[in-house]
């Protein structure tokens, strides 16, 4: 393998075993294009639509209170939701890598189970088990407990939907990384926390902070899910998404669109993020680069 | 009994399963398994003739076809426009290609809800292309073509992103292989390249189609929602449920899940095939 | 077909893959391409299959340059190092690749296709694995795939990049004594390249030497081994003892050795090495001449030969090798001194300044 590798440098195939430059010049065009009209376009509608009547009238739409009300909920909805599942994937991580059992693709099956559910039903079925004429409803309103229609809901929902993107990115990082390095630490003589704060950890740090990443921006940008659970109450139970429907639905086109802005500014970010952990990830481990993450926001 | 009181066969020099193990089961049941189990048990209250009877209702089915119908012209679009950015992606080099890259993911980052109204401005009659399709009698927005472009639009990366490291992965040699053999450029590219990317291919069309299946928020706001015309299955659910009919609302959200469940079925079947054919 | 190589340069950015190589290979010929990594000896097979431009020199096929015909178009069978089989087709399926991408004109009808590919796999002797998928391939197995795939176009020169580097060492040895068989019936126009020197000396009928892009010697297995052009070659083809010293008035002085050299009859004094393999010393306990003498260091039994290290009178190691004959009259013991009588020393002068 070294042998050939270092005989012969890498080089730009010879042009007769690519395509023509015409083939390679149209496939490129199409291909532009097409990413043109579905991603350039919309990024650049957004902004223009947020500004389109002046800073001053965007910085009011977004400094409204009841924007503010929705952009902390998102908030707190994110920071009950990325930890805990940050805290799962790492649980679920360690037990389907580090140890065999019967069922073990059954689980990981399972983990990836809400990737394949509507963001409306998963709004559902909470308000089938917490709503008023759901399975716990009833135990629910006798101990003054409001989920559904409530915060609880919309925390519940969003943890729902983003739950499987810390554990997907997570196993195939320690599955690649083996045990062979926390045996080590055991034989020689660390304890179980210290292991893994001093050998796992750090090995799938990088992993930890891509699904982070992708958890955190399905938990703020999730609408089917939270839209039917959340009731919809102005300043109680509107997330950002759903304040922008708001606004868009009472034609305040310029402030949905201000509010808008903000969620993608967010997404911009998370792809910056993304970008720079997956090339981190790929100097990491050549082999083991995550498989692309195949859910999005709902 | 259960696979946590199983003991590992192996690998026990480590500690923490049990800890482990304890949790994530703890957390799945709590969090996905439990409230999921509710749209069968919830179904199973109903006779079989109200269950039937529901989700066989005209408007029901006219919303299943559109649903399907154009899931499945937007993975289409998604795999033809998809194989071509992959490949450009990977094989050729031009200024900001990396920036491109990145871009691909967007719809994965961006809040359908966005999305949705993004779209809507600028395919509505006013909007950005609207006016200028509106002339010639075209309307996009608010018909099952804005449907369309919604779910093109957020199943645009999984054909991409699924396709990317096959083709990285192609071993030149192969190629060459080919190409010594006497096989046109032509000839390299549909008997060589082709059938190794088919499963991975499939696989994210399959992943496309059953995103878009589910999808609500990008396709709400540009679909008008006229009931038997552009009322896509999601948001039927959704007006059972504002209208107090769980009943209603349980039965048709059994029929998504169980087409998600042979999508995730088929695809795992897909992913198994595609790792099959690429080992060496 | 004969290939000729006219003074090809290939650079990959700033490394010079190949500096003016030129060399040719006749009809009918098995020519190894000899030489470590690096050394430039892949990219000139792949310069010769079409699969990669030189930036200056030509590759003549019976005399007509072959620049302007296209990889497909040359004739050339080129077998890769790690196979390149179509993995997603049988093996049946990967031999008769080559007849079914033909121009419909050209195409046999599918009952030739089959008769052919059949003929083929007898050949490689693998006719019963037809249906296989190459996965379902051991090494061995796929490097006859590859070969018999790269035989179904019928080229008139087959290439072979490093053809038995992945195998073991026991396939190798199978799969060379069966290439050299299939050669001698063929009669194939075949160049291959190494840089295992056992598997160039015995395989081939000519071995080109190669080093850093340049050609360092060209000639028989038997030419490389008995008379080696460079230091390059003589380091390159075994262990082999470097004596540091001059040439002066025809006489090479090293260390305590002086040995006749005709070759450099002039006064001046130029820095020279004399070079020695381990089997071409012999050890003795009288001094009969040169006064090269060392003290025995290690002394290992290698199956039919008994391996000396000494350490010269400026602790510089010595290998010697004896057969076990000679060893049984000497029995040198580690600690002993012996004196050292080189059978043969080849004595290269240094490039004046260098």
């Amino acid at each position: 393998m070294s042998v050939h590798s270092t005989d012969r440098r890498p080089s730009q195939p010879v042009r007769h075993l690519s395509e023509p430059p015409v083939v390679r010049w149209g496939l490129t065009a199409v291909a532009l294009a097409f990413l043109a009209l579905f991603l350039l376009l919309p990024l650049v509608t957004v902004f223009l639509e947020a500004f389109g009547h002046g800073v001053r009238a965007y910085l009011a739409a977004v400094a409204e209170p009841e924007a503010l009300a929705a952009l902390r909920l998102t908030l707190l909805a994110a920071a009950i939701a990325v930890p805990a599942n940050l805290v799962f994937g790492v649980c679920a991580g360690w037990a389907i890598t580090k140890f065999e059992f019967p069922g073990r693709n059954v689980l990981t099956t399972l983990i990836d189970l809400p990737f394949a559910v509507s963001p409306v039903i998963a709004g559902m079925v909470f308000v089938l088990l917490f709503g008023r004429q759901g399975f716990l409803g009833p135990w629910a309103a006798e101990h003054g407990v409001r989920i559904v229609f409530a915060v609880p809901g919309i925390v519940l929902a969003t943890i729902f939907v983003s739950f499987p993107f810390v554990a997907r990115e997570i196993i195939p990082v320690m599955e690649a990384a083996g045990t062979q390095e926390e045996e080590a630490a055991r034989v020689l003589g660390a304890g179980g926390f210290q292991t893994f704060f001093r050998v796992t950890l750090p090995n799938i740090k990088w992993g930890l902070l891509y699904g982070g990443i992708l958890s955190n921006a399905r938990a703020m940008g999730e609408f089917g899910a939270v839209s039917v659970v959340s009731g919809k109450i102005r300043g109680l139970t509107n997330t950002l998404p759903l304040h922008v429907e708001i606004l868009y639905n009472e034609y305040a086109f310029q402030a949905a669109f201000a509010v808008a802005s903000l969620l993608t500014f967010l997404a911009l970010v998370t792809l910056v993020v993304k970008t720079v952990v997956e090339r981190r990830l790929g100097v990491a481990s050549e082999e083991t680069r995550p498989e692309a993450a195949v859910a999005g926001t709902g | 009994m259960s696979t946590a009181a199983a003991s590992p066969s192996r690998r026990s020099l480590l500690p923490g399963f049990r800890l482990t193990m304890g949790f994530t089961l703890l957390y799945l049941c709590l969090i996905v398994i439990i409230p999921l189990m509710t749209l069968p048990v919830r179904s199973a209250t109903m006779t079989w003739e109200a269950l039937w009877g529901t989700v066989s209702d005209p408007r029901v089915v006219a919303s299943y076809r559109l649903t399907i119908g154009a899931s499945l012209v937007a993975a289409s679009v998604n795999a033809v426009f998809g194989l071509i950015a992959a490949w450009v992606l990977v094989r050729y080099s031009f200024p900001g290609r990396r920036l491109v890259d990145s871009l691909v993911d967007l719809p994965f980052a961006l809040p359908t809800a966005v999305a949705g109204i993004t779209l809507t401005a600028i395919y509505a009659p006013n909007g950005w292309i609207g006016r200028f399709l509106e002339p010639y009698g075209i309307q996009v927005a608010f018909t099952r073509v804005g449907i369309t472009l919604a779910l093109i639009f957020i199943g645009l990366p999984f054909v991409v992103r699924t396709l990317q490291p096959v083709i990285e992965d192609l071993d030149v040699e192969v190629e060459e292989a080919a190409t010594s053999l006497g096989a046109t450029r032509f000839g390299v590219l549909t008997k060589v390249i082709l059938p190794y990317l088919y499963p991975a291919w499939l696989t994210g069309f399959a992943l496309a189609f059953a995103r878009a299946i589910g999808e609500y928020g990008s396709v709400v706001f540009i679909a008008g929602n006229m009931p038997m015309r552009t009322e896509i299955t999601p948001l039927l659910i959704i007006t059972k449920l504002e209208q107090f009919d769980y009943a209603g609302a349980t039965a048709i959200a059994l029929v998504m899940l169980l087409m998600s469940f042979f999508l995730l079925l088929a695809i795992n079947v897909l992913q198994g095939w595609t790792t099959r054919r690429l080992a060496n | 077909m004969s290939i000729e190589v006219k003074g090809l340069r290939k650079r990959f950015g700033g490394f010079q893959a190949l500096d003016d190589v030129s060399f040719s290979v006749g009809q009918g010929e098995l020519l190894a391409l000899l030489g470590p990594s690096g050394s430039g000896k892949t990219t000139l097979l792949r310069i010769i299959a079409g699969l990669e431009h030189a930036d200056a020199g030509t590759v003549l096929f019976d005399g007509h340059d072959a620049a302007a015909r296209h990889p497909r178009e040359r004739g050339v069978g080129f077998v890769f190092q790690h196979y390149a089989l179509f993995r997603h087709m049988t093996v049946f399926e990967n031999v008769a690749f080559g007849l079914r991408v033909r121009p419909r004109a050209e195409r046999p009808v599918e009952s030739e296709i089959r008769r052919k590919v059949n003929e083929l796999l007898g050949l490689v002797q693998l006719d019963y694995l037809g249906s296989r998928y190459p996965s379902q391939l051991s090494g061995g197995q796929r490097q006859r795939v590859a070969l018999a795939r790269a035989l179904a176009v019928e080229p008139k020169v087959l290439l072979l990049d490093e053809p038995f580097g992945a195998l073991d060492a026991r396939v190798r040895q199978e799969l060379r004594r069966w290439l050299r068989r299939l050669h001698a019936e063929i009669h194939l126009t075949s160049v291959f390249v190494t840089h295992d020197q056992e598997e160039a000396l015995e395989l081939a009928n000519r071995v080109v030497v190669m080093n850093e892009g340049r050609i360092e010697q060209d000639g028989t297995p038997d030419d490389v081994v008995e008379h080696p052009a460079t230091p390059f070659v003589l380091n390159f083809l075994g262990q082999v003892n470097i004596f540091h010293g001059r040439v002066q008035d025809g006489t090479a002085w090293l260390g305590p050795l002086a040995l006749e050299y005709p070759e450099h009859p002039h006064t001046e004094a130029r820095t020279a090495a004399g070079y020695s393999r381990p089997h071409e010393l012999d050890i003795s306990r009288s001094d009969d001449g040169g006064g090269l003498w060392g003290t025995v260091s290690d002394v290992r039994m290698a199956g039919a030969v008994v391996k000396f290290e000494l350490l010269d009178d400026q602790r510089s190691p010595i290998q010697v090798e004896l057969g076990r004959e000679q060893y049984a009259q000497i029995r040198a013991i580690i600690g002993e001194s012996v004196y050292v009588k080189p059978r043969r020393v080849r004595v290269f002068m240094q490039e004046p300044g260098g």
